[in-house]
């Protein structure tokens, strides 16, 4: 114990003896450091911010495609066959009973205009257990009821985007009349804003009505009874898998799909979102942590040269501490301790940047991001790391010095 | 006679150098007593430094046997080397060979930095050493705050902390004028008195003179071994 406090003492009085020239050495570990902890943190953040914009999808929801088509070797995306059915969505909430609610969605873009103003957007014609499924809260006003779908009623639910695009900050829009590609509809609800889904869309640009009115009224008579999305909730958590092979094998059943043919419909779990979006969070945080790493290799190079110069100015100075006594392993101790003093201690500084550049980050971003321990003590680690692989070349040549040729040196 | 302390037979060191050997000692037999003080002398390339490296256990013969203190130590490892140079050898140098940034107690406690007493141990006993050459009221100077014989003085005081067996000192009063450099043969002279051998290499014929036996070698041979 003794011993090593000697050793760091006399390791820190030789960085001392040239500060400038061990700050900036230094430098090179604070900032690999400091870049290895906000790539990871950073990383963690956007992949957390990114799991909760999945829950905010629904809970427990699962989403079922219709199919896609297949002309002559060339297939269109999901949704481009259209499959699914009205009838399908009232057979699951029936038959699965992993399942608790279900409503189905059938969109198209919509020219929307309010008095003077006007918005383009995307129109779905749903049921009222959308909300349910979507766990979707209104800020005023209400969803779609069911006597509204009975008799296609015109009335509409607005998203939060839409809403502000469509009228002034404080104006009353519940109760407005509003044109939906010029058919006159009532607003009658108002969603909560619900942010931006995984892939960055923005989920309050919406408006929802009655699929009975979508259907007459916006879309003609193309496809009765024909939708474009089934969404169901599970009972629970834990039942999510069982109701997607539920609902799985009711479809291929009711679309008469032979076994071993292929699907003309595709059910995704939220899991399944939270899994690929985990993945590509996780591929990027290692591409940039690798980036960081690579600097930290660079700091420690630094740390290797200047070794190497401080060897062959104290080469006297080795000499006589061989004189003395010093073995082999004594001088090697020397050394060794002055780089690792200096990464470990570059290491500290660094990991103090690099929370500061992630709290920064966090601030700009208004992403939560999580300084783990686990970061700070691998960012450590990995210093004292650098330290022991960049100064042992360095101290070995000084150990393995001639102490008579050595003492000789001028 | 005394209890020899250093024993050399048919010591050899053969130098590779450019294809060729170099033979700087050819076979030197001496025995050197307790307390003796001797001067090894002779022109330059006669051999007496690496006489003295072998000595003091900074190099090891090519061929013949050295013993210290009764010990075969000709083929010792470089850890062992040390280690027994450590305790049982100090160096006196021409150039002082004081550590700049280090104060003169430091620099007297270096050798004890590797054979970890405690800390106040380490002190007191450097303290003692600085006493036996009157520089511990210098102690905590720096090596460029002293002049050249109080610096001479630290370096003997850092040779004598481990209690040595011997001292090898190299053209110790090399770096001094005469009148500093007689005040440091005096030292060196009254360090037998405590029994401590030692061994002054020099071709200076005042130094020479100050000691009871000098060694004369020539072309890595003994010319000549003379007492009185």
């Amino acid at each position: 114990m003794e011993m090593l406090l000697t050793v760091i003492r006399l390791a820190v009085r030789g960085l001392l003896a040239y500060k400038a020239r061990s700050l900036l050495t230094m430098l090179g570990i604070i900032i690999g450091i400091g870049a290895v902890i906000v790539m990871i943190s950073v990383g963690r953040g956007a992949n957390d911010s990114i799991q909760q914009q999945i829950n905010n999808l629904g809970a427990n929801m699962l989403i079922v495609y219709s199919g896609s088509t297949k002309k002559g070797g060339v297939r269109g995306g999901y949704g481009s066959k259209p499959t699914l059915s009205v009838k399908d969505a009232e057979a699951i909430l029936r038959e699965c009973p992993a399942v608790l609610e279900v409503a189905h969605v059938t969109s198209q873009n919509a020219q929307l205009v309010a008095g003077e103003k006007n918005w383009s957007t995307s129109v779905s014609g749903t049921i009222p257990s959308y909300s349910l499924v979507r766990d979707w809260p209104l800020k005023t006003g209400e969803f779609i009821a069911e006597h509204h779908v009975r008799s296609a009623s015109s009335v509409a639910v607005l998203g939060h985007s839409v809403a502000e695009n469509l009228f002034e900050p404080g104006e009353m829009a519940v109760g407005q009349k509003i044109r939906i590609n010029n058919m006159p509809f009532r607003v009658i609800g108002l969603l909560a804003a619900k942010g931006s889904d995984p892939r960055g869309r923005d989920q309050d640009d919406v408006v929802f009505v009655p699929y009975t009115a979508f259907s007459r009224k916006l879309r003609g008579s193309r496809l009765p009874g024909v939708v474009h999305v089934i969404c169901l909730s599970a009972q629970t958590k834990l039942l999510v898998s069982e109701a997607k092979r539920e609902v799985e094998e009711l479809l291929r059943q009711r679309h008469r799909i032979k076994p071993g043919a292929e699907d003309d419909f595709t059910v995704r779990t939220l899991d399944e979102f939270a899994a690929m979006a985990d993945k590509t969070m996780g591929i990027m945080t290692i591409l940039l942590t690798s980036v960081a790493a690579v600097s930290l290799i660079v700091g420690g190079i630094g740390i290797m040269n200047i070794m190497l110069v401080s060897v062959t100015e104290r080469t006297r100075e080795i000499g006589i501490r061989m004189a003395v006594g010093a073995r082999e392993g004594d001088v090697l101790i020397q050394f060794m301790a002055e780089a690792v003093t200096m990464s470990v201690v570059g290491g500290i500084f660094g990991t103090f940047l690099g929370i500061g550049a992630s709290s920064l980050i966090g601030i700009v971003t208004g992403w939560m991001i999580p300084i783990h321990v686990d970061a700070i003590l691998l960012a450590t680690l990995f210093s004292a790391a650098v330290g022991v692989f960049f100064g042992f070349y360095p101290a070995r040549k000084a150990s393995r010095m001639d102490p008579i040729e050595a003492l000789r040196y001028e | 006679m005394g209890i020899p302390v250093i024993r050399f037979t048919g010591i050899k060191k053969i130098y590779p150098m450019e294809g060729e050997t170099v033979e700087a000692l050819r076979g030197v037999d001496i025995v050197i007593n307790k307390g003796e003080s001797i001067a090894i002398m002779g022109p330059s390339g006669s051999g007496k430094s690496t006489m003295m490296h072998i000595a003091g256990l900074l190099d090891t013969p090519t061929g013949g046997v050295y013993e210290l203190e009764g010990k075969d130590v000709s083929s010792l490892t470089r850890d062992k080397r040390a280690l027994m140079r450590n305790q049982r050898i100090g160096f006196v140098f021409q150039g002082f060979n004081l550590l700049a940034r280090c104060s003169a107690l430091e620099n007297v406690e270096l050798p004890m930095l590797y054979r970890r007493p405690g800390v106040p141990e380490r002190r007191k006993r450097a303290m003692q050493s600085l006493g036996l050459v009157e520089m511990e009221n210098r102690a905590f100077h720096l090596p460029r705050q002293l002049s050249g014989g109080q610096q001479q003085r630290v370096a003997i005081a850092r040779a004598l902390v481990n209690d040595p067996a011997l001292i090898l000192a190299d053209e110790p009063t090399g770096n001094l004028d005469t009148r500093t450099g007689r005040g440091i043969m005096d030292l060196l002279g009254s360090l037998h008195e405590k029994g401590i051998t030692v061994i002054i290499v020099t071709h200076d014929p005042e130094v020479g003179r100050s000691v009871r036996r000098r060694i004369i070698l020539r072309d890595g041979l003994i010319e000549r071994d003379e007492v009185g």
